[in-house]
């Protein structure tokens, strides 16, 4: 032992990298682990999103941010691309414009979104969006699928037919309650998402009845019973939780 | 200036896009002054005349009678507006579409009936298998959302395609 051991413990700290690159003209910079959503809001430029919720892990689900990179002038997804030096990104085109209402009317069309009765209208982020990208009418075949609604829970309820299988309610129920109790079963537009192995929510030994599902669903799937059409608020909770956690860290 | 010859008609609604179109009040003067409503679940005319500049059509495609008489408008006007979210997305109604037609009436006009059970067969029009919207079988010109939608929203648009306009994509309304 011949070094002298230095007073400072704990883990030593990788210096930061930092990046520099272009988004919509502007330059901007970030820290090297940072995606191109993250490094944008923070410099207030916004980029449409369903899936995304700062506090929750990324998964480009909903590619609604889609944005496109200059010099090979392909699409990604701004949630989880990493920024890269000298990056030129643009978040607005026609051409992405194009795609997002696309995807926008897919979303539409694969569900019974029934904006008039449905317990979110007015606070829906699907909604929402398709009035600020101007979509005013789906021009694919609505698919109508019957899909079930569980109300076994005791306070809450899941309406399958207003689900965009964004998984919010999924990764927060793991990633921030701890409970796994949502989980997504089958594939493509059979996709649901699902309480346990599939359980009705009311019968599940897991969910510890905290609601964070609920608060941060975007559209009116999941809701409190006896929320009426348009009665839905929600409250923002996780910007604080993710506070704490880090504090407590 | 000779008055431009504007008409309206329900399809599979439930009238409210109508009363919101009444619902511009004073509004209703200005454009009276302005169009001539030569057919209308308002006004008195049975057939659906030609040469019409404008057709406000309310409700989706829900029955064969609808189909028809779509399809009858669309060539006798020159601009056709899907007004308010049943014809343009099918809406509450559409909340039948999963159902099929057979299981559909034997649950409403045999197992809920009280007098006379059986689903009717003559007058009325059959059911067709979907709700559907109005672009799904005839070329619309635009498209005004909301259930229903704002007496100025339907105003404006109205104003605008009178002169020859069309906003398409530049008003800004919500679905519901």
């Amino acid at each position: 032992m011949s070094t002298p051991s230095s007073p400072i413990r704990g883990p030593v700290e990788a210096p930061r990298q930092i990046r520099t690159l272009k988004i919509d003209g502007f330059d901007v910079s970030g820290r090297a682990e940072q995606t191109i959503l993250q490094v944008a809001l923070e410099h207030e430029i916004d980029i449409p999103r369903l899936c995304h919720v700062e506090g929750l892990s990324a998964i480009g689900a909903c590619r609604l941010c889609l944005v496109e990179i200059r010099a090979t002038g392909r699409l990604v997804p701004a949630c989880v691309t990493r920024i890269e030096e000298g990056m030129e990104v643009i978040t607005d085109s026609k051409r992405i414009q194009k795609y997002r209402r696309s995807l926008l009317e897919l979303l539409f069309a694969e569900r019974n979104h029934i904006c008039a009765v449905c317990v979110a209208n007015g606070n829906c982020e699907l909604q929402i969006l398709a009035e600020e990208l101007g979509m005013d009418h789906v021009r694919v075949p609505y698919l109508n699928p019957d899909v079930p609604v569980d109300a076994s829970h005791k306070q809450l309820a899941v309406d399958h037919n207003r689900c965009i299988l964004c998984t919010r309610c999924v990764r927060v129920c793991d990633e921030v309650e701890g409970a796994h109790t949502w989980d997504v079963e089958g594939r493509g537009v059979d996709a649901r998402i699902i309480t346990d192995m599939r359980q009705p929510w009311g019968d599940s030994g897991t969910c510890t009845n905290c609601g964070k599902c609920v608060e941060l669903c975007p559209t009116g799937a999941l809701f409190e019973k006896g929320t009426c059409v348009a009665e839905l608020e929600r409250r923002e909770f996780l910007p604080y939780l993710t506070a704490m956690r880090r504090t407590e860290q | 200036m000779s008055k431009a010859r504007v008409a309206t008609a329900w399809l599979e609604a439930c009238s409210g896009c109508h009363m919101s179109f009444l619902d511009m009040d004073e509004g209703l003067l200005e454009l009276a002054e302005l169009i001539e409503l030569v057919y209308s679940p308002l006004v008195d005319a049975k057939e659906f005349p030609e040469q019409v500049d404008v057709t406000l059509l309310s409700g989706g495609v829900g029955n064969e009678e609808q189909l028809e008489l779509v399809r009858h408008i669309r060539p006798r006007t020159k601009l056709l507006v899907s007004l308010g979210d049943c014809a343009v997305t099918g809406n509450v109604p559409a909340m039948r579409n999963h159902i099929p037609v057979e299981q559909l009436l034997e649950r409403t006009f045999v197992q809920e009936a009280d007098l006379n059970p059986g689903a009717p067969e003559a007058v009325v029009s059959p059911l067709r298998p979907k709700v559907q919207p109005l672009h799904n079988f005839v070329e619309v010109d635009e498209y005004i959302v909301g259930c229903p939608p704002d007496a100025e929203l339907i105003k404006f648009i109205v104003s605008e395609l009178l002169q020859g306009r069309i906003p398409g994509r530049g008003v800004r309304s919500r679905f519901g």
